[in-house]
């Protein structure tokens, strides 16, 4: 019976497998954010945002958006120092965990505001674009985050698969770079 | 150990023979892993074995069957509403009178069934599973847990698409596409339930998909026999990849849309309401988006299977194997650019109209390349016309009827008038009936001593293929006719427009019909042939057409991990048939 080295990967497979599913969900938003857009440029003058509807707050997402790309920047770092065996790797992935976290936390406050201001996913085109398309983000970015907490605890107790880290990162990463899109293109 | 290696597992749970001989415990030298600790426990509950097994055969089995079964389905529906074209009014034999809500459902029913659980099942689903790992010399896919929830996925959307037709209002009747307005707001469609459960059906099944397509190209990328460089790597296999990449780089349009209009049947939500200052063009272009490359989908897969099929039996190498790999690329990555011929007379800018004829016009230059690559593969060739053989002819006969009528409807001139008429079924059904029924023959009959170990009767084979083949014509041809003199395809009853009743109009639609029931009563000797040689079939050996991929190198039906021996090691491109300077006509890819 030949013993055979198995084949040398392109890329370790759930890095591989987690960017073809980012394919198709940057296609996913892809689609979104197109429609808005079209929808946008067809609305009659003076409907966009419509009379009454309140204005969507670009500035004080400014800080929120700063805050995941931090994370973003953080869990890079944990990286190279999960690479190098370096114990302090675990607190690392943990603070970007908690940037991740604080980015949802402001952005629920943001809806809680603009909900009681009166936009809900009814009231207007842009209110339904706006909840439809921030909020499949935000669903996105909360499963990468339950998977980033459970590679800090795989990583704290020492169990964790090189697979499953790189995964979540992956999957980070496509969290973290399609929100300055999605801010750029719908909160302006 | 590399983290490669980690859900290389094969099989918690499908476990296998316990006798097996002791060289295959380990085929491939991984080593170490949590699934092997399966391999000295006893035969698992048949429950167990085939119901929650990972084995990447099992599963494209799985898929196979639920496949047919769903097609039986579609087909039912197929019969019954066109009984009511044919003979208005009448109660339909094993379903009663036939009412405009019903009809509406059947052929709603039968489009979705036919593209999302029949064809994307069967030939990408099944074969792909079954295929993939065997003809690339390994073990299993590299996510076999991913796998089977795949396969539990789209069971479950089956499932809720067949519950659909028994809930409050019935089946969703929209049709396929599901345009808004009408599929949007309940007060049009008159299926409050139906139609979100028809959207979840559909969301799940994507979901089933897309699981599966990134296990394809995961496992192609990285668990390829040792010596399998990209140019031997059989052209099924390439053109299942090359469609994986196009439904994954395709399906989010659609899945943003579906979600809208989702929220737009069950919140009241206005995406696609004009009035609440929404456009329901918008959706045909999220549809169209992912509709047109699903065309190339479910295309490239056929004609991997033709192209295995006639080398075969040609004894002859494919003839330009890179150019076909590459225009099978072209045509995909051209097919993303089409989908606005779909929209000609909804209302979009005629510049844009002309843009989108070229480029639909242009991609027939591609997809005609392969039909002459394929010619060229016969010409010289010793072809032996066995039952898959014919198939694999027929496919390309008919398929390039297809593609022809496809040039005036492309045209947006032409199209204008042929918009909405049966010239536009009949023309879709001449390349979809090949793609989802004649190539699916063409690999079930070439496949099935490989799946079994067991052949298929050759003359019932025959007799099978020529009773479809000349039905399936008399079915389509008629409709060609019959949509070039105006007849329109929303109709429910012709007998209320006396313009589409005149001169013969419905002796062709009688035709059509009777001959949909042959073609639907001959599936039932492919049936029977089927599920009796699966017992009692003559004894097939390893490689009965003496072909050389790696799934005819292994025992045939394949045992859990695939090669009892060890995996291959290639040493060739897998077309190499009548070498000269050999006395067999064959050379294996992994012989020496």
């Amino acid at each position: 019976m030949s013993v055979q080295e198995p084949r040398k990967p392109v890329l370790p497979n759930a890095v591989l497998g987690t960017l073809f599913f980012v394919v198709a969900e940057v296609m996913l938003f892809s689609g979104m954010i197109s429609a808005f857009t079209i929808s946008k440029a067809g609305a009659l003058p003076g409907t966009w945002p419509m009379p009454g509807q309140p204005r969507l707050p670009a500035e004080a997402t400014a800080l929120n958006t700063a805050l995941l790309i931090l994370s973003g920047i953080v869990l890079i770092v944990a990286h190279r120092l999960y690479k190098s065996k370096n114990p302090v790797a675990h607190w690392v992935t943990l603070a970007s965990w908690a940037l991740g976290t604080g980015f949802v936390a402001l952005q629920g406050v943001e809806w809680w505001t603009l909900l009681n201001a009166g936009m809900t996913l009814k009231s207007s085109p842009l209110g339904g674009f706006f909840y439809l398309i921030v909020g499949g983000h935000a669903l996105h970015a909360v499963i990468a985050l339950v998977a980033l907490f459970m590679a800090w605890v795989k990583m704290a107790r020492g169990t964790l698969s090189p697979g499953f880290f790189f995964g979540t990162q992956t999957f980070w990463y496509f969290v973290v770079l399609m929100w300055p899109v999605i801010y750029a293109r719908v909160y302006f | 150990m590399s983290s490669t290696a980690t859900d290389t597992a094969h099989g918690d749970g499908h476990g296998h023979d316990a006798h097996a001989p002791s060289g295959w415990d380990d085929p491939h030298g991984h080593g170490g892993h949590g699934a092997h600790d399966a391999h000295g426990h006893a035969e698992p509950h048949w429950l167990i074995k085939y119901f929650w097994s990972t084995d990447h055969k099992i599963i494209g089995m799985q898929y196979l069957f639920t496949g047919m079964f769903m097609a039986l389905i579609g087909g039912f529906a197929v019969y019954v509403f066109r009984m009511q074209l044919a003979f208005p009014g009448m109660s339909v034999p094993f379903y009663g009178r036939v009412t405009a809500t019903d009809y509406n459902a059947l052929v709603t029913t039968h489009g979705s069934v036919m593209i999302f659980w029949v064809a994307m099942p069967v030939l990408i689903a099944a074969l792909g599973n079954y295929l993939i790992p065997l003809m690339i010399g390994c073990d299993d896919m590299v996510f076999p847990r991913l796998n089977r929830l795949s396969y539990q996925l789209f069971l479950i959307s089956a499932i809720v698409l067949i519950y659909s037709f028994f809930v409050d209002g019935g089946a969703f009747g929209g049709a396929w596409t599901a345009y808004p307005p009408l599929s949007a707001k309940a007060e049009y469609n008159l299926t409050p339930t139906g139609a979100p459960l028809w959207l979840f059906a559909v969301a799940l099944e994507f979901a089933a998909f897309l699981l599966g397509g990134i296990n394809f190209v995961t496992t192609v990328m990285n668990s390829r026999a040792k010596g399998m460089k990209m140019f031997d790597v059989p052209i099924v296999v390439w053109m299942i990849i090359i469609a994986s990449i196009l439904f994954m780089a395709s399906v989010g349009p659609l899945i943003a849309g579906a979600v809208m209009l989702m929220f737009d049947q069950t919140i009241g939500t206005g995406f696609f309401d004009p009035n609440k200052g929404g456009d329901p063009v918008l959706w045909q272009h999220l549809f169209w988006f992912f509709g047109h490359p699903e065309v190339y989908v479910v295309l490239l897969p056929a004609m991997g299977i033709v192209a295995e099929v006639i080398t075969t039996f040609s004894r002859k190498k494919l003839f330009a194997y890179k150019s076909v790999l590459y225009t099978a690329v072209g045509t995909g990555g051209l097919s993303f650019f089409v989908w606005a011929h779909h929209q000609f007379i909804a209302g979009i800018d005629p510049r844009m109209a002309n843009i989108f004829s070229v480029t639909t016009l242009l991609i027939s230059i591609p997809v005609a390349e392969m039909v002459f690559v394929y010619i060229a593969t016969l010409f010289g060739g010793s072809i032996r016309l066995t039952t898959p053989m014919l198939w694999a002819l027929a496919f390309i006969a008919e398929f390039l009827l297809g593609g022809v009528t496809g040039i005036f409807l492309g045209a947006s001139g032409a199209d204008i008038y042929f918009h909405d008429t049966y010239f536009v079924i009949a023309h879709f059904h001449y390349t979809f009936f090949p793609i989802a029924f004649i190539a699916s023959f063409a690999a079930l009959t070439y496949w099935f001593p490989k799946m079994f170990g067991r052949y298929m009767n050759d003359t019932w084979g025959k007799v099978h293929f020529w009773i479809s083949i000349i039905s399936f014509n008399c079915i389509f041809i008629p409709l060609f006719l019959l949509g070039a003199r105006g007849d329109h395809r929303r109709i429910y009853d012709y007998t209320h427009f006396p313009d589409l009743m005149k001169s013969g109009m419905q002796d062709l639609r009688i035709l059509a019909t009777l001959s949909l029931v042959v073609l639907l009563v001959t599936q039932v000797i492919f049936l029977v042939n089927f599920f009796y040689s699966m017992v009692k079939g003559k004894k097939a050996e390893q490689n009965p057409w003496k072909a050389n991929t790696l799934e005819w190198q292994c025992p045939s039906p394949p045992p859990h991990g695939n090669f009892p021996d060890g995996l291959p090691t290639v040493h060739r491109g897998p077309y190499e048939f009548s070498h000269p300077d050999r006395q067999e006509d064959y050379w294996p890819q992994n012989a020496s």
